[in-house]
């Protein structure tokens, strides 16, 4: 009988959305919504497939930012995936999250930033952390799988444990190049 | 051309929650806050004083918390506009427990009474049938709005939205606690949950 668990020494880095699901597990994270990422798309996969967790695909970014506000409301922790695109969608609808001290935690991964093929995405790029702070966020940022894992995991114990909102960047490096 | 709606709002949000038994409420910004203020302070209420676009949508993430509660997003013409992409993102979702009512008076009354695109022929119930919702209806007299609450109160199939026409005027303002932190937990505490 073969354990389903992956062996923690084999791990590679590739395997991020992987731990990136075991933390949100582990901090009981039951609901999710998202506006897809190609970033994002092993996490969506793995929570979409859980029982446990409600997932919800967005039209718009915002969106989930109220949705995590309801679930809160209602005793359940809600997590809001997107890239660093929909984070301009997503300014005014925060003075819920910040005025009403509502744990939030967003997982932004970033384009615009490293080897992006598409100029487009250098604006909002350039203009994601400031509007975050600008907002009331706190910003925290991972540039590696190692320093991701570590710090998903004590923005999710800053947002649901001491009521704070928190956007992660996941940098673009760590992404990779996008393929198209 | 129909007729110009009539009916008073605070009475028709009177009627609606007569008898709200454990339905936890949402409002939208605006004069749906002071409207649900109006009949009643209740811990059951979240009153939203800006978020515009957000109050189904807080309404979806409660509901999914709390599959076996009735949640009822009571909002405004203009808000729900705001957040009309909500709209399939509910359909899609396709909670059991969560009505949405608009009281439409066709304009934003907040901000000087501007025409809104409810009174110039866009239609919240076909948009809300299109993505997807269970039941949609239009309502514009107290008696439907009495006929309405008892159709809210029997178990729906999926979301449900109904618009219920009102009289274009801004009645007395009815103000609840604008202090959000004090109404979250409130709110929270009604549920059973403590304090963080």
């Amino acid at each position: 009988m073969h354990s389903p668990q992956p062996n923690p020494d084999s791990r590679t880095s590739d395997d991020w959305p992987s731990e990136l699901y075991r933390i949100l597990k582990a901090a009981d994270v039951r609901q999710m919504s998202y506006v897809p990422d190609a970033g994002h798309s092993q996490l969506i996969r793995l929570s979409s497939a859980d029982q446990d967790v409600t997932t919800n695909v967005l039209t718009t970014e915002e969106e989930g930012v109220a949705i995590a506000a309801g679930a809160w409301l209602g005793g359940q922790r809600s997590v809001l995936l997107m890239q660093s695109s929909g984070v301009g969608n997503c300014i005014n609808m925060l003075s819920l999250s910040a005025i009403g001290r509502f744990p939030l935690l967003m997982l932004v991964t970033m384009r615009g930033e490293w080897a992006e093929f598409n100029p487009w995405q250098v604006p909002m790029s350039r203009a994601t952390q400031p509007s975050l702070e600008a907002i009331g966020l706190k910003v925290m940022r991972a540039e590696t799988a190692e320093d991701l894992i570590e710090t998903v995991e004590s923005a999710a114990a800053l947002a649901y444990e001491s009521d704070q909102q928190i956007a992660v960047l996941i940098g673009q490096r760590l992404i990779g190049k996008k393929k198209w | 051309m129909p007729m110009q709606a009539q009916l008073d709002r605070r009475a028709a949000v009177a009627a609606l929650l007569k008898d709200r038994k454990n339905t936890l409420v949402v409002s939208g910004l605006g004069s749906p806050t002071y409207d649900l203020h109006s009949v009643g302070d209740h811990d059951g209420n979240f009153y939203l004083w800006g978020a515009m676009g957000g109050a189904a949508l807080i309404g979806l993430g409660l509901a999914q918390a709390q599959p076996g509660k009735p949640v009822l997003a009571l909002t405004g013409d203009g808000e729900q506009l705001m957040g009309l992409g909500g709209i399939a993102t509910i359909g899609v979702a396709r909670p059991r427990n969560l009505d949405i009512v608009v009281i439409d008076n066709q304009h934003f009354g907040e901000t000087g009474m501007q025409a809104s695109h409810t009174g110039r022929g866009v239609d919240l119930t076909a948009i809300a049938t299109a993505c997807g919702f269970a039941t949609t209806g239009t309502v514009r007299t107290l008696e439907e709005v009495e006929r309405l609450t008892r159709q809210i109160a029997e178990p729906a199939d999926g979301p449900r939205l109904f618009v219920i026409k009102v009289l274009a005027e801004n009645p007395p303002r009815s103000l609840p606690s604008r202090d959000a932190v004090f109404i979250k937990n409130r709110f929270r505490a009604h549920l059973g949950f403590a304090a963080a």
